[in-house]
């Protein structure tokens, strides 16, 4: 440690502020949690006041023992770090509860435990989903949004320690969420199950997240915003508006867990889709082109294929993307002239999604070579490959008679894996594979042959999981819509779930291989943070300073 | 390595910014990109013509092929009566003796019964209708309320304790309610059980005689044989709606339960419920 030296350590700047509102807070909580009634909100309270206690130990422990160093002239890298660790973590959780409740449905007596509630399927599913999503996801965008927007504003993170509060209130936020899944708190709503309670912290991270990446690119030292700042700052705002959209509920009482939409009927159902839809559009389609805009040029030393392509596109997906929501409610209560407008405008998204493949793809054009020699390069392109082929069958299963067959089978969760392991998921461990030697200062990554085999693992994985939905998913919509010569079902429910059998059996096969990859890869880099440093003195100073 | 000559990359345009290393070409947009971008909103605007699309202050633009999801949906339930054709007119006049014997009747009654089953009473009763532990069994020929053709169309309209005042009476938890010692449920096991002539201990069969007597005759008969008005069951069959085992009957009697079948009339047309009973009646076997 180096404490004592002859000048006094500069604090970051706020933390004796977030020390007070942690104390305010965890006080709060336990306020809260005494003259509550209602038991769930009195679990959710003594987290925060859980929380307040740890977070409140540990800011006066860096406080006091100087680890908290204000240093303006260095890149702000340790929340950086703390987020790869964060990701990694995430991503294991959340792909191992997808291979459970994938082992639910294909085993459903087995994998059946009546005695803990909170192991059913209904509870495990939305932690699945938002584990992938919200803590994966979520975690690879802010870090690498972080390391990002520095090295391309050629500016330190702005706000002090409010970094690290969004790191850990993020952090905060998914494990409230993941305690309400499993105990039953839920407002039922797809990809926005949270309460009220936790929807507001969220609130309050996400806005401190606004202004740390705001602020970075407003103190920027290069003359011009790089693409991956516009779509990284496209996914914050469109996230915030539509979460605060979907999420406007009435709580029941102050200190009561439970609220009530403001919506009903098929307004509810189309303010739900309109965020669902684009919570794909702008956390995972969106925040994922950021990454992949830095990363892939980065990696492969060559420039971007086209500036004009980033913007035409970019403005379109923008544009277009918002709209595409009512495709979620094909034939149903939903007025038909706005399932067309859902439908038409996700035909006009497919060439706007594709400018992003497009970019990445011939951005490595005279570096295919690359391809071969490189596995994380070779993740990137399978990556890129992937959203291309995601984002062609989107627009296409959004047509009204496409859809008729499509709709609420198999085919959609297939659809929906291969954009989140193809896409979302190796873009994720590809831009980690290029930061952890950048962030600890290695030379490379512990093992080259590792990355392959993580590569081809996973590769594998994906291609067994989505031609098992397609095949499932097909055949089950043609089951159900099979009538007998007579005029009846041919099927009844039951009949086309068993039928589906081998399929789900085979899913759980590709669900663990891609888990099996994101567990070498954790191990590849835990060895590589092992790894003696290359030149440390060297790296103290970086680049800021040339400004 | 086989790497280009870093000439060839100068050559091209760049739009000057570098950020991080990262520099951008300056390539205009690829031809087939943007002519692929205009087919897509010339195709949505087509669409648009055809079909309802932009909503206004008093209603939509209809479109001018002049379709409707609801015209549709009548269209494609018209086809499928027409498909159903002449037998479900006739299972509508039809009794339920003629719906069976008549070799035609009885196989539309069956197919029909069959996609209402599995939708419907598989859930509870199993795709093969075997039933499970609460389950009645619709396979064999032990019946709770009847196994004649209008037994079981009468069972399937009203359900089983789900309104119907015929249809409320529930067994008294014995143990639960305090109403039987522990004592005297034990020997009252071994009666029941005696009942099917699985008992070995005659003493306590003795000594629970006068209660079978006072609690369970009301219902079960003083024979056990059971009463189907009631939906009773016979005591002295080895069949068994909560299990055979002497500690599942210890169970039921401490517990009393009794399940609960929905009211598929309140769902189901008097011709679906026909159907249905044939199909059921004849899978058992009849009665």
């Amino acid at each position: 440690m180096t404490t004592h030296t002859q000048n006094p350590v500069r604090l970051l700047p706020g933390s004796e502020l977030l020390l007070a509102l942690v104390a305010a807070g965890g006080l709060l909580s336990i306020l809260a949690a005494g003259f509550s009634h209602d038991h769930l909100f009195r679990l959710q309270a003594y987290v925060f006041a859980g929380a307040a206690v740890i977070f409140g130990f540990a800011l006066t422990a860096g406080i006091s023992g100087g680890t908290l160093k204000y240093e303006p002239d260095r890149y702000m890298d340790g929340v950086i770090r703390a987020g790869v660790i964060a990701t990694m973590f995430w991503a294991v959780i959340g792909m191992l509860v997808g291979v459970v409740i994938a082992c639910q449905l294909a085993w459903p007596t087995i994998f059946y435990f009546p005695e803990a509630g909170w192991l059913n399927f209904g509870r495990l599913r939305p932690l699945h989903t938002s584990g992938v999503i919200f803590a994966f996801g979520g975690n690879a965008l802010i870090c690498t949004s972080f390391w990002v927007v520095q090295r391309t504003c050629r500016a330190r993170l702005a706000g002090g320690i409010l970094p690290w509060f969004v790191f850990w209130g993020y952090q905060m936020f998914i494990a409230l969420a993941a305690l309400g899944y499993v105990t039953g708190i839920t407002q039922g709503r797809e990809y926005a199950e949270p309460e009220w309670i936790v929807d507001l912290w969220l609130t309050v991270v996400w806005v401190a997240y606004l202004l740390v990446f705001l602020g970075t690119i407003w103190k920027r030292k290069e003359p011009h915003i790089y693409v991956a700042n516009w779509f990284y700052l496209a996914f914050i705002v469109t996230v915030a508006v539509l979460h605060l959209v979907n999420n406007a509920a009435l709580p029941v009482g102050p200190l009561n867990h439970r609220a009530y939409s403001l919506f009903s009927g098929v307004q509810d159902a189309l303010t739900q889709w309109w965020y669902g839809h684009n919570a794909v559009g702008f956390f995972l389609t969106a925040g994922f082109l950021g990454i992949m805009y830095y990363f892939v040029p980065k990696r492969a030393e060559k420039p971007v294929f086209s500036y004009r392509l980033s913007i035409v596109h970019f403005w379109a997906l923008i544009f277009i993307y918002i709209w595409a929501g009512p495709h979620h409610l094909h034939y149903t209560a939903l007025p038909q002239w706005a399932q067309t407008l859902g439908m038409t405008f996700s035909i006009m998204l497919w060439m706007p999604s594709w400018g992003g493949m497009i970019n990445g793809l011939m951005t490595l054009s005279g570096a295919w070579d690359k391809v071969r020699t490189d596995p994380v390069i070779r993740m990137m392109v399978v990556s890129l490959a992937f959203y291309g082929m995601s984002t062609f069958e989107g627009p296409l299963m959004s047509i009204r008679e496409v859809n008729s067959l499509s709709h609420y089978t198999d085919w959609t969760i297939g659809h929906v894996h291969s954009g989140a392991l193809g896409w979302v998921g190796f873009i994720s461990f590809g831009a980690i594979y290029c930061m952890v030697p950048w962030l600890w200062k290695k030379e490379k990554m512990f093992s080259n042959t590792l990355i392959e085999w993580h590569f081809w693992i996973a590769t594998s994985g994906i291609l067994l999981y989505i031609a098992a939905m397609w095949v499932s998913g097909i055949m089950e919509g043609l089951m159900w819509r099979a009538y007998t010569d007579q005029g009846f079902l041919a099927f009844s429910f039951i009949e086309t779930v068993s039928a589906k059998h081998i399929e789900f059996i085979i899913r759980v096969l590709g669900g663990a291989m891609f888990l099996g990859g994101a567990l070498i890869m954790v191990y590849n880099i835990w060895r590589t943070i092992r790894m003696p440093s290359t030149a440390p003195q060297a790296e103290a100073r970086p680049a800021l300073a040339a400004a | 390595m086989t790497k280009k000559p870093p000439e060839v990359e100068a050559e091209k345009p760049t739009t000057g910014h570098e950020w991080d290393g990262i520099r951008e070409l300056d390539n205009p947009l690829p031809r087939w990109w943007l002519v692929i971008f205009y087919i897509s909103i010339v195709v949505a605007i087509v669409y648009w013509i055809l079909m309802p699309a932009w909503p206004g202050i008093n209603g939509y633009t209809h479109g001018i092929r002049g379709q409707s999801d609801r015209v549709n949906l009548e269209h494609s339930l018209a086809k499928l009566q027409f498909l159903r054709g002449a037998q479900a007119v006739k299972l509508t006049n039809a009794s339920l003796e003629q719906i069976e014997t008549d070799p035609q009747l009885q196989s539309f009654a069956l197919a029909v019964g069959a996609s209402i089953f599995g939708d419907n009473c598989a859930t509870c009763h199993g795709q093969g209708g075997t039933g499970g532990k609460g389950y009645a069994n619709l396979r064999d020929d032990v019946w709770l309320w009847g196994g004649k053709l209008e037994d079981i169309q009468h069972t399937i309209t009203v359900g089983v304790r789900s309104g119907a005042p015929e249809r409320t009476t529930r067994m008294p938890s014995f143990g639960r309610e305090n109403l039987l010692t522990e004592p005297q449920i034990s020997d009252l096991t071994q009666y029941v059980l005696a009942l099917s002539g699985r008992s070995k201990d005659q003493p306590a069969v003795n000594r629970a005689a006068p209660v079978f007597a006072a609690q369970c005759v009301s219902c079960h008969k003083a024979d056990g044989k059971g009463d189907q008005t009631k939906g009773a069951p016979d005591l002295t069959d080895r069949e068994w709606l909560y299990g055979s085992r002497p500690e599942d009957i210890r169970e039921q009697i401490t517990q009393g339960r009794g399940g609960v079948m929905p009211n598929w009339g309140k769902r189901f047309s008097p011709e679906i419920i026909k159907a249905l009973a044939v199909y059921v009646h004849v899978n058992a076997g009849g009665q």
